[in-house]
């Protein structure tokens, strides 16, 4: 294995994923947030809600179509940039992508033509029906990319079949109602929606401000900030934590997101800052709230969490086990009728991923001395001080923004969005969701490590057999064009904020087209 | 759990699948890519490039899914088949990729500013991601049936020895020009259909006219090609239909003219070579006779022959390789397992109807033909 190759690899489908999931967020939120103005309009059928829904929803299509465009990346990158990964699991993985395209994509882009093409052809109800399949196919698709996503941290109903030389689905419904994914799901789309909020919070703040299209600034904010309340306190509470106890590798997720390194007696402490230290396996200047971890990762007073150390030993142990599980396997391609080999197959199949970790160091694992197997075993740990940072900015963040919520939810009632410092405050809030999710993606896929599926297949052994300078050429070239198109989304919703709910994107027709807000 | 289908039926049904999901990708955003290949030469003034681009407008989203469902269902029906020719033509994949990705900034950026450079440079953009994939598309299916350059160890991991550029020879290029000629010929057709009379209607006729002609010359030349050529394979020994996916535990010999063999014996699938030569005829007598729908009638019979006519020459094979003919993949060796493909298949006949149900609705609520006057006043337009 080239590890250039792997490092490149992972690289170009970080890049590829986090820009991806810019314009993600924004299209699960914004789409709901437009079936609520929608209702409003159909239900009270004044024109300033369909001013306000087209006006979001013009924002929503230049966000939107990049999503779609960046999907297309990602679809195809397992096989072009994970060979070997979409040969070992594809069996079980591509199987909600599939399902993605066909209950989900093809419902959001099929709508999504007639909601901006259909608002003359349609009746008001069609219209709103139209807008909800849109926020249900987007929404759908982010179900789908999670219960894969969720698999690969949490990879139940499934097993190794030797000959074929690929994990295969044992139980399909284990796969579709595993509670990683669903714990995943509900933390990805609320995250989306309180980034929808937010922008349109910020975007609204902006009119307010300048004292322009104040009739719709403030009828979207009160929208936002209800949905954005309901939303944060969503992201916070129902958060990432529920799955965190389930397997080994989750546990070690939860250790390493925690920096403990021991094993503490239940109920265990709570680290709210510290300075982890990798070589020397503590956590400096550590300041802890007793009881508090216990009872999140737990949910009860008794409940042991596991330390670094601890699940170390049992990753030694696996190690031992899968290597066992590697040796049946090769006497099996010699001769398919090997009982004894079936026999030891079976009672250690479920560790044959852990002999493949010694791949990074011996070609064949069953000639890893005890030295190699410890370090292979410490290599199961993720990048501690990396995952105790990401986690605290980003839960940080999070609590931040139930406070902006809240408060916005307040002031709706109380001084109807006219304080300057507030509306200030709302314009900066605008870019704090995507850094929020980004890290929070950034936690969970580097908190998978050494992973790509979790106990099952090491990251490293996933990739193609490519060369160096072509995954550069890819990189370059994904990197220019999507730096580019980045520079041109944003002028052009700059421009369109700028411009406002006026009715046409022509300059030169503008006057003609400009729809009179009516009075308040 | 039981599973009423046997495992080589299910393999056959998704095989069948597999050429559905392509034909469907081609029938529908052939229409795409063909209008944004022809958006240059049927339409010059701003005016006119407005009208066609809202002749596809609402649509393409829509189609492009049939290639990100092609992509999903090849990957959890036909793993092997995803993994190898991904990974294999990974720079013409990046290829197509970029490209389509320039297509729907294309559509969505070109009329947010008035400027005629702005527009003129995202018309080039749009032509790329039209042309580009339709050609690429073409020659990667050209290298499909030559076989590709591939081997696996007994791990069955992956290696390819080609490169970006032995993607093309004269054969595989011929191919891609193939694509690019029929998806014109469905693009006009579209255009037919879906704007009103007037010079850019009568331009696309003529091209239209032009890329059917291309089409039959270019398909009969292939099948020469095909029948004279080096390429073809048969499998060897006894094939075990519903044995484990792995291609190495099957044996698979080179067998030049092989890619005819099906024909003699079942002499029912000449009628996709026959569609695939008629077709573009009937598209050229709608063209003369200036019905729209007959003129999408035959290009789209055309485009069904056509890929049909790949995928049953090649039965059983999807995949070969070139340099080591026992990794081959075939319908027997390449699929996922018993299971997956069963649910997978229940998912497909649950929601494939739904969809083109609402596709249908959807076209429906759209019908009409795109006019000089409705570019001009409509707020929504592009």
């Amino acid at each position: 294995m080239d590890m250039a190759v792997i490092e490149l690899s992972r690289l170009q489908f970080a890049l590829t994923a986090m820009y991806h999931f810019l314009f993600v967020p924004l299209t699960l939120g914004l789409s709901f947030m437009l079936v609520i103005m929608e209702s409003i309009y159909v239900i009270t059928k004044r024109p300033i809600w369909r001013v306000i829904t087209r006006f979001w929803g013009k924002l929503f299509g230049i966000n939107f179509v990049l999503g779609v465009a960046t999907g297309l990346t990602m679809e195809f990158e397992f096989g072009t940039n994970w060979a070997y990964y979409a040969h070992y699991v594809g069996d079980i993985f591509g199987a909600p992508l599939a399902i993605e395209g066909l209950m989900a994509f093809f419902l959001e882009a099929t709508m999504v033509g007639v909601m901006f093409f259909g608002w003359d052809r349609l009746s008001r109800r069609q219209h709103l029906l139209v807008t909800l399949l849109v926020a249900l196919g987007t929404n759908l698709s982010a179900l789908w990319i999670l219960i894969a996503n969720g698999w690969m941290q949490n990879p139940t109903g499934a097993s190794f079949n030797p000959a074929t030389m690929r994990m295969e689905v044992t139980d399909f419904s284990a796969v579709l109602f595993n509670p990683v994914a669903q714990a995943k799901f509900v933390h990805t789309v609320s995250a989306g929606y309180v980034c929808a909020a937010t922008f349109v919070m910020g975007v609204s703040a902006y009119y307010l401000l300048r004292g322009k299209w104040t009739n719709v600034a403030r009828r979207s904010m009160m929208v936002a900030s209800a949905f954005g309340l309901a939303s944060a306190l969503s992201v916070v509470v129902l958060g990432d934590e529920s799955g965190y106890t389930l397997t080994d590798n989750q546990k070690m997720k939860l250790a390493a997101i925690e920096a403990m390194w021991e094993t503490e007696p239940a109920p265990a402490s709570i680290t709210l800052v510290g300075l982890p230290d990798v070589a020397a396996r503590t956590t400096h200047f550590a300041i802890k709230l007793p009881y508090v971890m216990g009872l999140i990762g737990t949910r009860s007073l008794t409940g042991q969490i596991d330390g670094i150390e601890e699940l170390v030993l049992k990753a030694d142990e696996r190690i031992h086990s899968g290597v066992i599980a590697y040796d049946a396997v090769e006497r099996l391609k010699i001769n398919r009728a090997d009982t004894a080999a079936m026999a030891a197959f079976e009672t250690h199949k479920r560790d044959i991923g852990f002999a493949l970790l010694l791949k990074r160091y011996v070609a064949d694992p069953r000639k890893a001395d005890e030295a190699t197997i410890t370090k292979a075993a410490w290599d199961t740990v993720p990048n501690v001080p990396v995952m105790f940072f990401l986690f605290r900015f980003m839960a940080g963040l999070g609590f931040g923004f139930i406070a902006f919520f809240g408060m916005a939810f307040y002031c709706a009632s109380a001084c109807q969005f006219r304080k300057r410092w507030f509306l200030k405050l709302a314009i900066f809030m605008i870019p704090l969701p995507w850094v929020a999710i980004e890290f929070g993606w950034v936690l969970a896929e580097i908190g998978r490590q050494p992973w790509a599926v979790d106990g099952v297949l090491p990251t490293f052994l996933g990739a193609s057999s490519l060369t160096v300078p072509q995954i550069w050429t890819t990189i370059f070239g994904f990197t220019a064009l999507y730096g580019t198109l980045a520079v041109i989304e944003v002028r052009l919703m700059i421009a369109s904020i700028r411009k406002g709910p006026v009715e046409h994107h022509d300059e030169t027709a503008s006057e003609a087209g400009f729809a009179p807000l009516p009075a308040e | 759990m039981h599973i009423p289908l046997d495992y080589e039926t299910l393999r056959l049904i998704w095989w069948v699948l597999l050429g559905v999901l392509l034909i469907g990708f081609a029938l529908t955003d052939g229409y795409d890519l063909g209008v944004a290949s022809l958006l240059p030469f049927v339409a010059r003034r701003d005016e006119e490039r407005r009208q066609v681009i809202n002749a596809i407008a609402p649509h393409w989203e829509g189609h492009q899914v049939w290639l990100i469902l092609g992509g999903g269902a090849i990957f959890a029906a036909w793993p092997f088949v995803y993994a190898v020719s991904f990974s294999g033509f990974y720079l013409a994949m990046f290829l197509v990729l970029a490209s389509l990705i320039l297509r729907p900034v294309s559509f969505k950026y070109r009329s947010k500013h008035a400027d005629p450079a702005w527009r003129s440079r995202w018309d080039m953009a749009l032509f790329v991601g039209g042309f580009v994939p339709a050609l690429v598309f073409g020659v990667a299916v050209g290298n499909v049936l030559t076989g590709a350059p591939f081997r696996f160890d007994s791990d069955l991991r992956m290696t390819y020895e080609g490169s970006l550029l032995g993607l093309f020879t004269p054969f595989t290029l011929l191919a891609g020009l193939l694509s690019v000629a029929m998806l014109m010929m469905h693009g006009a057709a579209w255009l037919a259909v879906k704007i009103e009379d007037g010079p850019v209607l009568e331009r696309a006729r003529r091209f239209g006219r032009g890329a059917a002609m291309a089409t039959i010359v270019l398909f009969a030349l292939g099948g020469v090609m095909i029948a004279k050529g080096a390429m073809g394979m048969r499998l060897d020994g006894v094939v075990d239909a519903a044995g484990p996916s792995n291609p190495l535990m099957s044996a698979s010999v080179g067998a030049p003219g092989g890619w005819l063999a099906n024909y003699g014996a079942h002499p029912w699938m000449l009628i996709a070579p026959i569609a695939g030569l008629v077709g573009p005829l009937v598209a050229m007598a709608g063209i003369g006779m200036r019905r729209g729908w007959l003129n999408l009638a035959g290009s789209a019979a055309a485009i069904k022959g056509i890929i049909a006519t790949v995928g049953l020459s090649m039965f059983p094979f999807i995949l070969p390789s070139s340099i080591d003919p026992r990794s081959s993949l075939t319908v027997w060796n390449a699929s996922s397992s018993h299971l997956t493909l069963f649910i997978m298949l229940i998912v497909t006949c649950v929601f494939l109807p739904v969809v083109l149900a609402y596709t249908a609705w959807v076209m429906k609520m759209l019908a009409g033909r795109i006019t000089l006057g409705e570019v001009r006043s409509n707020p929504d337009f592009y």
